[in-house]
């Protein structure tokens, strides 16, 4: 079947030349589509449950940190074991606007956010990627490990970031005089920020500039002597993810109200690695439904006495299972190779 | 003055010295042969001109710049154009995807993202696809042809870089002897625009498409020449008989 996406793509074809036949079918569309959907409609089905449309936010809000992981791993091989460090930074310091400044302006603190993770992510990306020698994946994954680890441990003792406390009673978020608190509104705000950052996501994985990531994913050498300047591309991209997951962090301040050590520290970067890995690497949508099983998993589950002591052992154990055994995920499961990879410039025979 | 010259480069592996003093010059335009027995620094001299390695010492100077300590990625920006012994197509890309990589690489960051040149280049890349006679297999994955059209895949994506020197390591390694022969004829038309450095076993070939050989002994160039010149050469005579 022809998509939009495939008639754009095959040029108008003057030689004559036939195109080949359409090698895979699409699904990922529909997956994203579904999701929306669901999405859309969530708040009304939930109706008066506000403690399920804060856990709806909550998983929009962690899509955003999950999106930014798929940009580093999925879509560019870099393994960053530090996504929560960006989210984390950027989560304390508009809570410290909030705090000192009595400001909290969604105009000015979103955009705030954002270059905090930009210029963190940048700082962290010109010591682990920009050297002269290629930086293995080890290194790049232990300096991020690193640096996030650093960072809980710098604020659990700093009183002026409220050591082990943490911050708490964020400033509301606000856009004039309106404030948003926890329910539908917020969930919305968080679905129209993911749904355009999720847009943002696949417009760069589908360009042209996708391919030179989807090439350096498979061998980044081969790429340097096309001429392509591997280590600032993925400067570029990491630093992309680390202004994702600086808003995520943001919103997560202001949905929870809290921020504190734990949301910059390896615990959540590595569990951004599982919405990952166990929605599917490299989809964009997979790290979303990733973050939904497992937050939804983690509530459901929380309440059951048997299994709440034990669940980061579970969660450790999916982890463990999905790398042995599922490592393309769920979405694995529906999407071929192909598609989670990306075409870019398919003819048609 | 010579498009390449090479100055008494070295490259010592541990113990081992690939080259000992390497001086070649490649004229522009020409097919330039690498040949020797196994051992004997080939591959070694094409990636320490590629940048895969760094000379230890010596000098490499490529179109009147000296590019013996810069990298890959400055020398193909520089000209230079490397088609690996072992084959590096991308294999989960498709077979167009992988000529359109190489052909886009001079864009620039922002036309990458908003794609501004995905359809101008269509024309370049389908024309390569078609001279080496790979668009029917156009978006079939590059790592489901066979080993001989990864080969020519390559040899399609290193000349999309429109080098000024291409350097071909092995490229009819495992072939069958009508796609050497085809290599050939791929490779024959480039001589107006492209300086060629190739490195290869099947001496047949070699003397078909090349204007001077360099033939490489022990990591020192053992003699060098016209092809004629280089046939009759007892010193190489010597070597071929004994050791090859």
């Amino acid at each position: 079947m022809l998509t939009t996406t495939d008639t754009d793509l095959a040029p108008s074809d003057a030689a004559g030349r036939t195109g080949c036949t359409s090698a895979f079918r699409r699904v990922l569309p529909y997956v994203e589509a579904a999701a929306l959907v669901v999405a859309l409609v969530m708040p009304f089905v939930l109706g008066d449950r506000t403690d399920l449309v804060t856990l709806a936010t909550n998983v929009l809000i962690l899509s955003l940190l999950a999106i930014s992981f798929d940009l580093c791993w999925g879509l560019s091989g870099i393994m960053s074991f530090g996504q929560a460090l960006f989210f984390g930074v950027a989560g304390y310091v508009i809570a410290l606007v909030g705090r000192d400044l009595e400001f909290s302006q969604m105009w000015a603190t979103l955009p705030l956010a954002m270059l905090v993770g930009l210029l963190l992510a940048g700082l962290f990306a010109a010591f682990l990627l920009l050297g002269r020698k290629t930086p293995t994946g080890i290194f790049v994954a232990l300096g991020t490990l690193t640096g996030s680890y650093a960072a809980e441990r710098l604020v659990s003792g700093w009183q002026y970031v409220g050591a082990g406390n943490g911050l708490s009673s964020v400033k509301l978020l606000a856009l004039g005089s309106y404030e948003f608190v926890e329910g539908t509104a917020f969930y919305f705000l968080a679905l129209a920020i993911l749904l355009l950052v999720y847009v943002g996501a696949r417009f760069l994985k589908q360009s042209q500039l996708g391919l030179v990531l989807a090439g350096m994913r498979q061998n980044e050498e081969r790429l340097a002597f096309f001429g392509y300047r591997v280590q600032l591309f993925k400067a570029l991209v990491f630093s992309l993810a680390g202004m994702v997951a600086g808003l995520g962090g943001a919103l997560y301040s202001y949905h929870q109200g809290f921020i504190g050590p734990g949301n910059m520290g390896p615990g959540l970067s590595t569990t951004a690695v599982l919405y990952c890995l166990l929605g599917g690497s490299g989809t964009l949508i997979g790290p979303v439904l990733g973050t939904a099983t497992v937050e939804v998993l983690s509530y459901v589950l929380a309440d059951v006495d048997a299994i709440k002591r034990v669940w980061p052992v579970i969660l450790g154990l999916v982890l463990l299972g999905v790398v042995l055994f599922q490592p393309k995920g769920i979405l694995g499961l529906l999407v071929g190779d192909r598609e989670r990879i990306g075409s870019y410039g398919r003819r048609r025979k | 003055m010579a498009l390449l010259e090479i100055r008494g480069v070295t490259k010592t592996f541990r113990t081992l010295r690939a080259l000992d003093g390497v001086d070649i010059d490649v004229q522009d335009g020409t097919f330039h042969g690498l040949i020797g027995p196994n051992g004997s620094g080939k591959s070694t001299l094409l990636k320490a001109i590629a940048g895969a390695h760094f000379a230890d010492s010596g000098s490499i100077v490529f179109d009147g710049h000296d590019i013996t300590r810069t990298t890959p990625y400055e020398r193909a920006r520089a000209g230079l154009s490397l088609k690996f012994q072992i084959t590096a197509v991308l294999p989960e890309l498709s077979v167009y995807d992988n000529v359109l990589l190489a052909t886009q690489s001079g864009q620039s960051l922002p036309r990458l993202l908003l794609s501004a040149s995905r359809r101008t280049l269509d024309g370049g890349v389908v024309g390569l696809l078609e001279r080496f006679r790979l668009i029917e297999r156009a978006d079939d994955l590059a790592g489901e042809l066979s080993h001989g059209q990864q080969q020519w895949l390559e040899i399609a994506m290193a000349l999309a870089l429109k080098p000024k020197l291409l350097l071909l390591d092995e490229p009819t390694g495992g072939m069958s002897p009508e796609e050497r022969h085809v290599t050939g004829q791929l490779l024959e038309p480039i001589k107006p625009y492209c300086t060629l450095i190739i490195v290869e076993h099947d001496l047949h070939f070699i003397r078909d498409i090349c204007d001077q050989l360099t033939v490489l002994d022990q990591g020192r160039v053992l003699d060098q020449g016209d092809v004629e010149t280089i046939q009759r050469s007892p010193k190489v005579q010597q070597v071929f008989t004994t050791r090859v």
